[in-house]
């Protein structure tokens, strides 16, 4: 059995016994559907929709070479954005953010395993065939040891700094041993478009995982300059926009706002802190009805009035 | 035959409703015709209240969802390059985007109409909440459309993305960056949810009718609050 509880105007409801007035469902949804489906064609007419050519690692080595080499050899020592990633990439140290005391990375753990210097690299380099030259340097590379392999990384990375690309790459001479060789190979197979298929291949015929190239590129300078170039950067709004002047996602308005302002976009944790209040937010949306003080606000906002406005004036005028 | 037998049965004393088979069947036909009779299911009438252009932009959200449907239909039938090689596929793609764009700004209006109503009164929360949840579920529909694009958009969202979903713990099983994920999420999972919180939600608001407006008089009788222990 259910018992009466007192009543609550946010809460509950007198049943309606005034009058009805006839209504035409099957109509209403029809004549919606046609204006929206003219509305919709209407706007792809005018304005069609945005679609702007991908970056592949061909055309980043093809448009920004020195960008290329300058990020690749950041993948090969191990200090790239990627490598230097966390959960789910590797098990960085301090890497991971926390909400608190907890981090929800390092709780999922390592599930999408990246090696930058194999992955990204050696391995790729090793599909080359026929570079004898090039076999061999990889071969000195891996055996090498730590120390010697880091020391050559440094001195390339150094040099990589001042590089130039006048029709070739031109990198200043230094004791980096066979970084060289591998730098410049590397380049010539992401210009030939080969080093786009060795990172997406995943073993079987139909490759549909784009994880390791998109790391790739994303590490480099050259993308977040085309993104800037196109206002979709972090601080511009970043992924709620689309190329040109579309309305993009415009529904991600206030979990982009938070990025825009401290402490989101000041602290280390950002990530998870905007994605944390976002998650109580949507929460309290859902609860509204359940929360003192919220389930108030439309009665105390009194907007209703103006929603039922001619409900209200013909109680005023039967009175 | 048969049936005679199941009518024995149904009227045996043994706790089965006269009329109703003892079976999960017979138990939903009475819970459907008793909670969604024809006239509530199909109304051709409504309370007289019901008299504000707010109330259009439910059936136009609705309207909204079904040409985003189709044309995600007629895209999925070309697979996703046509619309990068042919002026008809763009065209489509077209309709697709801006029919998303009119969905979320249908949606977003009927939101805030049915806020500024508290349209939860009256043993309406479920139809709140599965309203909210709709919502939600169509933010991330849209978004894995955005990095089902096979452009610099979706590139630029993807690896922007992905920051905030690892930060979750989330990117360890739900990979942005991986395009044959997204795009089995955007064309069958998460449209299969968000129709199913559609139809439960528009099932709720024909069971529950459409709210009645605040009592600006003295009050309401107590007699119509909702019965204590009620999950509605």
């Amino acid at each position: 059995m259910s018992r009466s509880r007192s009543f609550k105007p946010d809460r509950d409801v007198a049943e309606w016994k005034g009058p009805v007035v006839r209504y035409d469902l099957f109509k209403e949804v029809t004549v919606a559907f046609v204006v929206v489906l003219i509305l919709a064609v209407g706007f792809a007419a005018i304005f069609s929709s945005p679609d702007e050519k991908p970056i592949t690692l061909k055309s980043w080595s093809t448009a920004a070479p020195v960008d290329f080499v300058q990020t690749a050899i950041t993948e090969l020592d191990g200090t790239s954005g990627t490598a230097r990633y966390g959960p789910p990439y590797n098990s960085t140290q301090g890497a991971s953010q926390k909400l608190g005391p907890v981090s929800l990375e390092n709780l999922a753990g390592v599930h999408i395993p990246i090696d930058t210097a194999q992955d990204f690299v050696v391995k790729p380099l090793l599909t080359l065939p026929g570079a004898t030259a090039l076999d061999g340097a990889i071969a000195r590379y891996e055996g090498a040891g730590g120390a010697q392999r880091a020391s050559w990384n440094a001195a390339y990375e150094k040099a990589a700094a001042k590089a130039t690309y006048p029709g070739h790459l031109s990198v200043p001479s230094g004791s980096y041993g066979p970084v060289g060789l591998m730098m410049s190979d590397l380049l010539a197979m992401a210009r030939s478009g080969a080093l786009d298929g060795a990172l997406t291949s995943s073993g079987q015929l139909y490759g549909t995982d784009y994880t390791k190239p998109l790391l790739f590129i994303a590490d480099g300078q050259y993308m977040a300059d085309v993104a800037g170039n196109h206002h979709l950067q972090g601080t511009q709004w970043g992924m709620m926009n689309e190329t040109g002047s579309y309305p993009g996602q415009a529904w991600l308005w206030l979990y982009t706002m938070w990025y825009q302002i401290p402490p989101y976009s000041t602290s280390s944790n950002g990530d998870v802190l905007v994605w944390g209040t976002m998650m109580i937010l949507t929460l309290l949306l859902a609860l509204v009805p359940f929360i003192p003080g919220l389930r108030s606000i439309p009665r105390r906002a009194r907007i209703y009035r103006l929603i039922w406005r001619r409900h209200y004036r013909s109680l005023s005028a039967g009175r | 035959m048969s049936i005679d037998v199941e009518e024995h049965e149904t009227a045996s004393p043994h706790g089965a409703t006269p009329g109703v088979a003892p079976t999960w069947t017979g138990r939903f036909r009475r819970w459907a015709v008793r909670d969604l009779p024809p006239d509530k299911l199909l109304p051709d009438t409504q309370p007289a209240y019901v008299a504000s252009w707010i109330y259009v932009f439910g059936a136009l959200t609705l309207a909204a969802f079904a040409v985003v449907v189709l044309s995600g239909a007629v895209l999925a039938i070309k697979g996703p390059a046509w619309w990068h090689v042919s002026s008809a596929g763009l065209f489509v793609n077209s309709v697709h985007l801006w029919g998303t764009e009119l969905f979320f700004f249908f949606m977003v209006i009927h939101l805030w109409g049915k806020f500024f109503m508290a349209a939860w009164r009256g043993r309406r929360k479920a139809t709140w909440i599965t309203g909210v949840l709709a919502f939600v579920t169509s933010i991330a529909t849209a978004f894995t459309g955005y990095l089902s694009q096979q452009n610099f958009d979706s590139e630029w969202i993807g690896t922007q993305a992905k920051d905030g979903i690892n930060a979750t713990g989330a990117g360890a099983f739900w990979n942005v960056l991986d395009f044959g994920q997204m795009l089995l999420w955007h064309v069958l999972l998460l449209p299969l949810v968000v129709s199913i919180f559609v139809g439960i939600h528009v099932l709720l608001v024909r069971r529950r009718g459409v709210v009645p407006p605040f009592d600006d008089s003295a009050g309401a009788e107590p007699a119509q609050a909702e019965p204590a222990g009620t999950a509605s």
